[in-house]
């Protein structure tokens, strides 16, 4: 029997369930190794990644401005860098995500102050929507009083931050 | 020593016996948004996350009466202590720089500060009780979060340094005594079973430890798509047939082979009170046989709590504590059989027939 990533001969035959299906693989030994087959507590689900072949080469290259994280080191540790990661790598995570939970979509706490911000940012944003569209209807009186509430919210916010 | 301190204060306080449930923990991921997860972090970004999110724990209602260490000032042994205790995670005990924890007074709330993810907030009890944990764990997260800013995103919940944490952050277990399955072979069916309903079983340390003493820590594996009451009531449901899977195992090894049975707990207590050298393995197995006992009426209550005590106590970082200082494994088994000797000198004659008692 042949490695399921390279022309070896596969030693190492790994059955998993995931999601209720069952998942078999073959591996040569230094595949194996490699993925952290031979250690069952390190197996990632990063890792498990790479046999899925709906990922295409384009998100090989992907990498985290903010914290510098590529997707190779996530398919290696199977771990983020930071809250950007989540935007960066959304394509590749999306489709693991249905397989290693209950949902795709948060159902649990809220935290409040997120709740306050987002409401903030999205009227912070629709004032200044308003503001560019007073100012391109040459309507200045408007313009001025929007202007006035935006830095008024801004104010308020940079100083709840 | 911090160790000191530390043993004064939980000494004396006898925990409430529980049959087949030890303890119930929920703990929490929580990251703060505007720096790197710990895995990405620079150095500098860690003393600061540690820093901060110590400052703003300080401030925090449920944690009034706390203590707030950094993993630097402590000593190898100490920290091994902290795990034994399940007050902190291997991994943290085990991080280089800028590791931290907030122990409350009764030691129910511990936050540890960069470990995998900035902040792992955990709420431990005797027993099983999800609803006292969850609600105080959750009180303690609104106060905790009042101060500091989660990176959170409102389809994927709080962010998290591993995918498998998203959602909720939340990992609820319970330590369960289960010598009736391991016993009759069945383990293996039930851990099947249950990871089947995405619910993982562990040994006692977690995540790559062994199932000494038959004590297995039981917890959700799914974060996200199901709010942390749903993920519970779940549990719960798991852990009330295991439960009674337990009790069933337990009456039919009775019933089968009462006496094959009896004659393991009658010399697990011959080997308690008469061992000159005994590792922790062995030490944690002979323990379970007597928490069995208690459990079906041969011996007294009290020797329940005990073992409970004793599982701890037999620990290497534990007799090490006793010894007042680091020795090497030959001499901890000589000093761990003293102690059982003597903890167990006392104990009586099997009661054989509790009916009557």
């Amino acid at each position: 029997m042949k490695c399921h990533h390279c022309e070896s001969q596969a030693t190492v035959h790994l059955t998993q369930i995931i999601n209720g299906q069952m998942h078999k693989m073959d591996l040569c030994e230094s595949c194996a190794q490699e993925k952290g087959v031979t250690n069952p507590d390190n197996l990632s689900i990063g890792s498990l990644l790479d046999n899925q072949p709906k990922i295409d080469s384009s998100t090989a290259s992907m990498t985290c401005e903010s914290c510098g994280t590529t997707h190779q080191d996530f398919k290696k540790g199977g771990r983020l860098g930071c809250e950007a990661c989540y935007h960066v790598f959304r394509p590749v995570l999306e489709p693991l995500l249905d397989g290693m939970h209950a949902g795709i979509s948060h159902l649990g706490k809220i935290p409040s102050r997120s709740v306050e911000k987002k409401t903030a940012v999205e009227s912070e944003d629709a004032l200044r929507k308003a503001l560019q569209k007073a100012v391109e209807e040459e309507n200045y009186e408007k313009a001025a009083e929007l202007r006035d509430r935006l830095k008024k919210l801004q104010a308020q916010s940079s100083a709840t931050a | 020593m911090f160790h000191d301190l530390f043993f004064s204060k939980s000494k004396g306080k006898v925990p409430k016996p529980c049959p087949i449930a030890l303890s119930t923990r929920v703990r929490l991921a929580r990251n703060l948004r505007e720096f790197p997860f710990p895995g990405r972090a620079q150095s500098g970004q860690k003393k600061a996350v540690l820093s901060k999110c110590l400052e703003a724990l300080g401030d925090v209602k449920d944690l009034k009466t706390s203590t707030s260490v950094e993993l630097d000032e402590l000593s190898e042994l100490d920290r091994q202590i902290l795990v034994e205790r399940h007050l902190i995670s291997l991994e943290l005990s085990q991080s280089d720089e800028s590791g931290g924890v907030v122990l409350s007074d009764d030691r129910s709330c511990s936050v540890m500060v960069n470990e995998e993810d900035h902040l792992r907030i955990q709420v431990l009890t005797n027993g099983l009780d999800f609803d006292k944990v969850w609600k105080l764990a959750d009180s303690l997260d609104s106060g905790i979060e009042s101060k500091l800013d989660y990176a959170f995103d409102q389809q994927l919940g709080f962010l998290t340094a591993c995918p498998t944490n998203l959602g909720t952050g939340m990992r609820a277990s319970v330590m369960m005594h289960l010598p009736g399955l391991v016993m009759s072979k069945n383990m293996d069916k039930v851990i099947n079973a249950v990871n089947h309903l995405g619910i993982a079983v562990r040994g006692l340390f977690g995540e790559g430890s062994d199932a000494s003493g038959s004590i297995f820590q039981i917890s959700n594996q799914q974060t996200l798509g199901e709010s942390e009451t749903a993920i519970l009531e779940r549990l719960q449901v798991t852990l009330d047939n295991i439960v009674h899977q337990e009790k069933m195992a337990r009456e039919k090894l009775l019933e089968d082979d009462g006496m094959r049975l009896v004659d393991k707990i009658s010399r697990a207590v011959g080997s308690l009170k008469s061992c000159y050298l005994i590792q922790s393995s062995e030490a944690m197995d002979h323990l379970s046989l007597i928490r069995l006992a208690a459990d079906f009426g041969f011996l007294p209550e009290k020797f329940r709590a005990l073992a409970d005590r004793m599982f701890i106590e037999v620990q290497p970082g534990h007799v090490q504590l006793s010894a007042g200082k680091p020795i090497e494994p030959g001499e901890r088994d000589q000093l761990r059989a003293e102690t059982l000797r003597k903890e167990f000198l006392r104990m009586p004659q099997l009661n054989l027939d509790p009916q009557v008692d």
